[in-house]
């Protein structure tokens, strides 16, 4: 008589949705491709969570890849740099990510391409000491390239009597369609298992672990090839959106809870993502800042769609073209993922050091509902990660009662979508938790 | 049988005549000594609560005036010779009366303006404008999503094409939507002004010219056309010096022929509103 083996469960968190279709297929086969040079890039000057970092540059001013044109504004801030050599030829306003023009920086480039001759040698990462390593990274102006957009410097300094001893990286890529860090960990596993290594030693942490999603054997065999040199563990994760939220991927791997209104440093962790990682391998052993980054461009309406490693500052179109543009006339262009990115309105807005994909979609990909009343099904409440009650809280919010929205913990949601998925009745629940959550942000400066 | 019929009454009876003595004597000894005139105020207002004066609703007002704290011409809603009763009730005087009325400075409608994504969400103003700025071409317009509207305590204001208009006759200038407005498109202007320009864009014109069709473009070439001082620069747009005299309307109008048809009078831009127009056909972006 054979024993019947039972797999274990993959680890998970309570909660979450699995959208049916997830699109990765379409480009998570695909390599990277290096971008061609530009003529013109477009550099959003606040590409990060925190204060605006100062233009040091002004129009006129040549520069070379790499040189800082804006440093940092504060400790919550971030430095800018160069994507190439060339010359500002204006500072002004540009479409940001989130439709509003912003500050801008233009660059014409001048087709050399050449690094500057300020930027500091390559560290060997086991040598060097801490502070060293974290200065590095400051100033090679890297944020959270999962999509925050938080300073990483800030994050690898918790204060004192916070102890931290896990370092966890987030190979998750849980958004449908996004393949990005998937083909980063496929391609270059050892700068992401050599950037955990170094975030590891700057907070003097053993426990180093990647999370990724179990619909990606390739990265998670590609990365265990290696991880034994590097010490660092590989975890494969149940395929549920939103795995890769900082909260749901602490919970999924260590089993602890991040307490309401905390920090991941509440639980003892540091989350990062595998491309801030690959990104903290560059600026300690090449010197490199911050200025290009893997971004996926897809959709099914996209003719040639895939992985491109582009230089921050190009405008979403040049993305379009090098993917032999559109089949049919796109109804909706959003950057990030289609759950959680942002739609667009021009495809002028350039890429930041954020945006992990640019997604076209059109024909029947799209649509357009009439959003009806709730009818209690609770679909939200089961789709919730954060184990809220979406819909209640909705109805709270249609009738501006803030305050009972803030004691019903709206402020804990992570505005994932899955309430929002799941809703048979169309309802738009995340729109209204972030009107929420801006209306008590301003109730709670005044 | 009969007596327990007759006791159950007597008993209700007696509990009854109990609870009324008692009611009695405690309405008398905590009564509240109310003023008649309060209510005589009151009954002479017209009970929108509307908040247009300042205070919670009509009651705080009535309590306001027969006070003294506030002239009856407060409310914004009242006609003169409604004031005028009230101040005759009381027997003080009425204040001289400043009417207002709200106006929104904007003339994007769908005809105007491009639509340049699928907006798919709350149909509310302030929820679009956290969102990337709602769906129309302009970031400084209207956003015709009807918060305003459904702010109007007298169903004033009007979604026409997308755009939200105020007619005239309606409004009482209790300024209810220009609170709503995440854009601040409405002003609350003089009842007797006429003349408007329908744009509250701050920016350049070059970049007001790409996203619609009829912005302030800041020729200044009313200010030439008319008597001085009727309009104002203000930063790249002109505005409407309201407090100067009132404008003798289509004349002003007429004699600035405005290039790009954003200095209307009211009436105008009503008609243009409400004139039907092939709807230009969505973009998704420029």
């Amino acid at each position: 008589m054979s024993e019947r083996v039972i797999p274990p469960k993959p680890l998970s968190f309570p909660g979450g949705i699995h959208p049916a279709k997830d699109g990765k297929g379409l480009t998570e086969h695909k390599a990277v491709e290096k971008a061609p040079l530009l003529e013109d890039y477009v550099v959003l000057v606040s590409q990060n969570v925190g204060a605006p970092p100062k233009v040091t540059v002004k129009k006129g001013d040549a520069v070379k890849k790499g040189d800082i044109l804006a440093e940092a504004g504060g400790f919550v801030s971030a430095a800018l740099h160069s994507p190439t050599s060339g010359v500002i030829t204006d500072i002004g306003e540009a479409p940001g990510p989130m439709g509003v023009n912003v500050p801008a920086i233009f660059i014409k480039a001048d087709g050399l391409d050449e690094w500057s001759d300020k930027l500091p040698a390559g560290l060997n990462w086991r040598e060097a000491s801490a502070d060293e390593l974290k200065s590095r990274i400051a100033s090679s102006g890297i944020v959270g390239m999962g999509g925050a957009a938080f300073p990483t410097h800030v994050k690898l300094s918790p204060p004192p009597d916070k102890k931290i001893d896990c370092v966890i990286l987030n190979g998750a890529e849980c958004e449908p369609y996004l393949t990005a860090d998937h083909r980063l960990m496929v391609e270059t596993p050892e700068r992401v298992l050599a950037g955990a290594a170094i975030m590891g030693k700057i907070l003097g942490v053993e426990n180093i672990a990647i999370g990724v999603e179990l619909n990606k054997p390739d990265a998670i065999a590609a990365l265990e090839a290696r991880a034994q040199e590097y010490g660092v563990k590989i975890v494969g994760l149940k395929v549920q959106y939103p795995q890769g939220s900082e909260k749901q991927l602490i919970y999924a791997i260590t089993g602890r809870c991040v307490p309401t209104g905390g920090l991941p440093m509440d639980a003892g962790c540091v989350v990062q993502n595998v491309a801030t990682a690959a990104a903290i391998y560059d600026a300690v052993a090449e010197g490199h800042p911050l200025i290009e980054r893997v971004v996926t461009i897809t959709g099914d309406i996209v003719v040639n769609p895939g992985n491109y490693l582009v230089r921050i500052g190009t405008p979403v179109i040049k993305l379009v073209e090098w993917a032999s543009g559109v089949k049919s006339e796109p109804r909706k262009l959003i950057l990030g993922g289609p759950m959680m990115g942002f739609a667009q309105k021009s495809y002028n807005v350039p890429v930041s050091k954020n945006t992990s994909g640019v997604l076209l979609l059109g024909g029947a990909e799209i649509i357009q509902y009439e959003s009806s009343s709730c009818i209690r099904c609770g679909m939200c409440v089961r789709g919730c990660p954060m184990h809220l009650s979406p819909g209640p809280l909705s109805m709270l919010i249609e009738n501006e009662k803030f305050d009972l929205a803030g004691q019903n913990h709206v402020m804990d949601c992570l505005e994932c979508g899955a309430c929002a998925y799941a809703c048979p009745a169309h309802r738009p629940l995340v729109q209204h938790m972030r009107r929420a959550k801006a209306e008590i942000r301003r109730a709670g400066k005044k | 049988m009969g007596t327990t019929i007759l006791v159950a009454i007597l008993f209700t009876g007696v509990i009854a005549l109990l609870l009324g003595i008692i009611i009695g004597v405690v309405s008398k000894l905590f009564s509240v000594p109310s003023d008649p005139r309060v209510e005589l105020v009151l009954g002479l207002l017209p009970g929108a609560n509307c908040g247009g004066c300042g205070k919670a609703g009509c009651a705080d007002f009535a309590k306001a005036v027969v006070a003294g704290e506030c002239p009856p011409n407060k409310c914004p809603v009242s006609s003169s010779e409604q004031v005028s009763s009230i101040a005759r009730a009381l027997g003080i005087e009425a204040g001289s009366e400043f009417r207002q009325k709200a106006v929104v400075l904007c003339g994007g409608d769908v005809n105007q303006m491009k639509m340049l994504t699928l907006y798919n969400g709350v149909s509310d103003c302030v929820s679009a404008s956290m969102i990337g700025g709602g769906p129309k071409s302009c970031a400084y317009g209207c956003l015709g999503m009807g918060s305003c509207a459904r702010s109007c305590p007298f169903g004033a204001i009007e979604m026409i094409n997308n755009l939200a208009v105020v007619h005239a006759e309606l409004c009482v200038g209790c300024g209810a939507c220009v609170k709503t407005c995440p854009r601040n498109l409405i002003k609350l202007v003089p009842a007797d002004s006429e003349v408007h320009i329908y744009c509250s864009s701050p920016v350049k014109a070059p970049l007001k010219r790409q996203v619609c069709n009829v912005p302030c473009i800041g020729c200044r070439k009313c200010m030439k056309s008319g008597e001085e001082g009727q309009f104002e620069v203000d930063g790249f747009k002109i505005k409407v010096a309201y407090d100067h005299q009132p404008l003798p309307g289509a004349e002003v109008v007429d004699a600035a022929s405005c290039p790009t048809g954003c200095l209307l009078t009211e009436k105008q831009h009503l008609a243009i509103e409400r004139a039907e127009k092939p709807v230009v056909e969505e973009e998704v972006a420029s």
